[in-house]
């Protein structure tokens, strides 16, 4: 007979879903929030991210050749991805050398360290950005006020984020006097704020998180779960104590809140696998946002909250289990 | 999680699609064969009867070599009670019974018989005519069942005499028809559906006095809304027999998540449909079942669907039990060129055939060849943890978890996870955008599993 057959074990089909085109469909949904960024601050987020991207994909390109030595999954947009997260949280006017040394370390000790994709415990972006924030903490707090299409890379003026007023003021200030000075709800959701590369446009980033469910990329319940608590829980403080909380619609829409939830606390590596351990870990993270951006010295909690349940993903993944077929009887 | 259904079952559809609530995959349903005409495929020259062709003891081969048969004849024995009779499905001359490979590509004792004619034993009734009369007893049902050979032909092919004689001390309260056929490809039971109505609704009233059931349920797609229609309208003259629209999602034909769809009882993990009150009979037995009791024709021929992008004329054929594969692709156009894989039943279920030489059996519910292009896998990629498993899985299982402490060899860990839930139904694997042989490594882990509980309980 001239067919060779193969014999395999079934299924013989497969849904052509693939690594790269969900990584893909991410970058896609994080597109209308880099058009925003570019329209508030120029081209400095094309430079800044560009040189994320490229100096992520030769580090793992480099490492996975001559460290690891392993198969080679530089073709998969992971590290692309990794590369535009990073440049998403970092101001506009970084110097270029800094956003090089964030990229080494979240490739290098963020996610090949542990093997590569599919087994770092943190998101390699973040642990990044946090290696950053603590190494130049001048840089990393120097926020760029948005000045339009035509600013340059090098002559923005700095200011501060909403969030960075609101931790010097709460207790000190009553926040009604402060609020004057501070971007309106609208000026957060359209973007026009103080802030991290890719973070400050709300609405953008809603739309891509519509993109991503439509896509089946990710499920409702990370995101959802994580805006829902820190709604809930920055409405009980401002309820509370009006005078020295800011309500919870402005919790949503200011600093890395919603470029956290949609994009960096669904990595798939790095978040549970059960949908009722995800929603443990989405009010996790929600709820340790709102302490940290209130009570600690820090004006911005997200990274900080994702880190610390990322590390208690093993624990979720250990305890809180998909429901069995057949293992609650429910018989009517 | 799904109230409990309270309105009244009628025979008209329902007006909310129903479906099993967790996990299952809609891969694309390339039903090429829908709405072909089932033709009788031409005698073959010499058929391959395997003695097991279903779930249990094979039977025992009462002819000899040189033996004269006719169509019908028993061939060989039932062997224990989980077990049935094979009958010869030609008339001829036996010529050998020795080992001959089947579909699973291990050699298995077979007859062997030349075809001579074709002389069907005179108590076959072989008229057309629809006999909707049900004259035999619950007692004679389940005999005849066992006479006639009759298997579960969904693909399962579990003996149905078995499923029919409800144990002591459990009570089953009504009866399931999977007409769902959620695989893709296949079209053999929608087909049997639109040509044989009458005769399965009769089966099933059949099954449901077999089993001592008020109330029969037909489960079927909603991507056949011609079947719906048409059965829909005619159990309007048969007593208790409803039929219900279902959402297109596989695994919907497994037989737990029917069981949920329908009646929305979940059976526990180890346990058995009856343990819910219920059976499942596919609508393919229903249909072997009305030939066997009213017919008293015997199970020698079933309705098979081959099938292919590239073949020239995909169809829906009659085969006679031991007809070699390569017939019926000869009959649908011949086997295409850079044909790179025979798949024997359903492309998420099925199993590769290593050769179109072996015989069709009580089990083949389709032949499916894949050209090269489709034939292959993709490459394995490290897990991402996208949870896209554990999301399909209709068990509720973890399948990345099973996968990895198989990979580990901890098969009590394994157990512990209920490896020994997993049907296999392939979602997992299908899902997967690592291309990860997930359910290669599961049934290894589940096989192990299974031995080492066999052990134990041996001590």
């Amino acid at each position: 007979m001239a067919n060779i057959l193969s014999v395999s074990l079934s299924p013989h089909v497969h849904g052509r879903e693939t690594t790269p085109k969900l990584m893909r469909d991410v970058l896609i949904a994080l597109v209308p929030a880099f058009l925003t960024t570019i329209w508030f601050f120029g081209y400095a987020p094309i430079l800044i991210t560009a040189v994320a991207v490229i100096s992520c994909v030769v580090f793992e390109y480099l490492i996975q050749k001559y460290l690891l030595k392993g198969s080679k999954t530089i073709n998969d947009l992971s590290a692309v991805l990794t590369g535009v997260l990073l440049a998403f949280c970092l101001p506009t006017n970084i110097p270029l050398g800094i956003v090089v040394v964030g990229s080494l370390v979240a490739i290098g000790v963020g996610k090949m360290t542990f093997g590569g994709i599919g087994n770092n415990p943190f998101n390699p972006a973040l642990v990044g950005r946090v290696f950053l924030f603590l190494s130049f903490p001048v840089q990393m707090t120097s926020w760029p006020v948005p000045k339009g299409f035509l600013t340059g890379y090098t002559d923005a003026v700095t200011g501060s984020t909403p969030l960075s007023v609101l931790n010097e003021s709460y207790d000190k200030v009553p926040l009604s006097g402060v609020m004057s000075n501070l971007p309106g709800h609208e000026d957060l959701f359209w973007g026009n704020m103080g802030g991290s590369l890719g973070e400050i446009a709300a609405g953008a980033l809603l739309l891509g998180f519509f993109y991503l469910l439509w896509r089946k990329v990710i499920t409702w319940h990370i995101p959802v779960s994580i805006l829902l608590s820190v709604a809930i829980l920055a409405g009980i403080l401002w309820l509370a104590d009006p005078v020295n909380n800011i309500d919870p619609l402005y919790h949503l829409l200011s600093g890395g809140l919603m470029l956290g939830a949609i994009y960096m606390a669904t990595d798939y590596v790095t978040s549970p696998m059960s949908k009722k351990g995800m929603i443990v870990y989405g009010l996790g993270i929600g709820i340790l946002t709102v302490l940290i951006r209130r009570y600690a010295a820090y004006p911005e909690g997200v990274q900080f909250a994702i880190l610390i349940m990322n590390a208690m993903t093993p624990l979720i993944n250990m305890y809180i289990k998909p429901t069995r077929f057949g293992e609650e009887v429910k018989n009517g | 999680m799904r109230k409990k259904d309270t309105r009244v079952i009628t025979n008209k559809r329902d007006t909310v699609l129903k479906t099993f609530p967790v996990g299952g995959v809609h891969p694309p349903e390339n039903k090429l064969s829908a709405g072909k005409a089932i033709v009788n495929l031409s005698l073959p020259a010499q058929v391959v009867i395997p003695v097991s062709q279903h779930i249990g003891a094979p039977a025992t081969a009462i002819v000899n070599k040189g033996d004269v048969v006719k169509v019908g004849q028993i061939i060989a024995a039932s062997k224990g009670f989980v077990s049935t009779n094979i009958h010869s499905s030609v008339s001829g001359k036996v010529n050998k019974i020795d080992l001959m490979p089947d579909s699973s590509g291990y050699k298995q004792m077979s007859i062997v018989i030349d075809v001579e004619g074709d002389e069907w034993i005179d108590t076959i009734d072989k008229t057309d005519m629809l006999k909707k009369e049900v004259t035999l007893s619950k007692e004679d049902i389940v005999k005849r069942c066992l006479e006639s050979g009759i298997v579960g032909l969904g693909g399962a092919t579990f003996p149905s005499h078995v499923k029919l004689s409800i144990p002591p001390g459990k009570k089953c309260d009504v009866l399931i028809i999977n007409g769902v056929e959620c695989e893709p490809y296949l079209t053999s039971d929608h087909q049997l559906m639109m040509e044989k109505s009458e005769e399965i609704l009769t089966g099933v009233t059949i099954l449901m006095k077999g089993l001592g059931v008020e109330k029969a349920m037909i489960g079927i797609e909603n991507n056949k809304p011609d079947a719906i229609e048409k059965l829909g309208k005619l159990t309007e003259k048969y007593k208790g027999i409803t039929v219900h629209s279902l959402k297109v999602k596989y695994p919907q034909g497994g037989e737990k998540q029917l069981i949920k769809a329908l009646i929305n009882r979940e059976v526990p993990s180890g346990r058995l449909p009856v343990d819910v009150g219920t059976v499942v009979h596919n609508t393919g037995t229903a249909f072997a079942v009305y030939e066997a009791v009213q017919k008293n024709k015997p199970l020698f021929e079933r309705i098979v669907t081959i099938t292919g992008k590239a073949l020239a004329k995909p169809g829906n054929f009659r085969v006679r039990i031991g007809t070699p594969v390569s017939s019926l692709i000869e009959a649908a156009g011949g086997m295409p060129g850079g044909t790179g894989k025979i798949v024997n039943g359903g492309p998420m279920m099925g199993k590769a055939l290593g050769s179109p030489e072996v015989p069709v059996v009580k089990g083949t519910s389709g032949i499916i060849l894949f050209p090269e292009s489709e034939a292959k896998r993709t490459k394995s990629n490290p897990c991402i943890r996208c949870s896209k498993c554990i999301s399909v899985c209709a068990m509720g299982l973890e399948p990345y978890l099973l996968m990895t402490i198989t990979e580990r060899a901890l098969f009590e860990r394994a157990e512990k996870e209920k490896i020994t839930d997993c049907m296999e139904c392939g979602s997992c694997s299908y899902v997967c955008p690592a291309g990860r042989p997930l359910l290669d490594y599961i049934r290894l882990g589940k096989s192990s599993v299974l031995k080492m509980i066999r052990e134990r309980n041996a001590k």
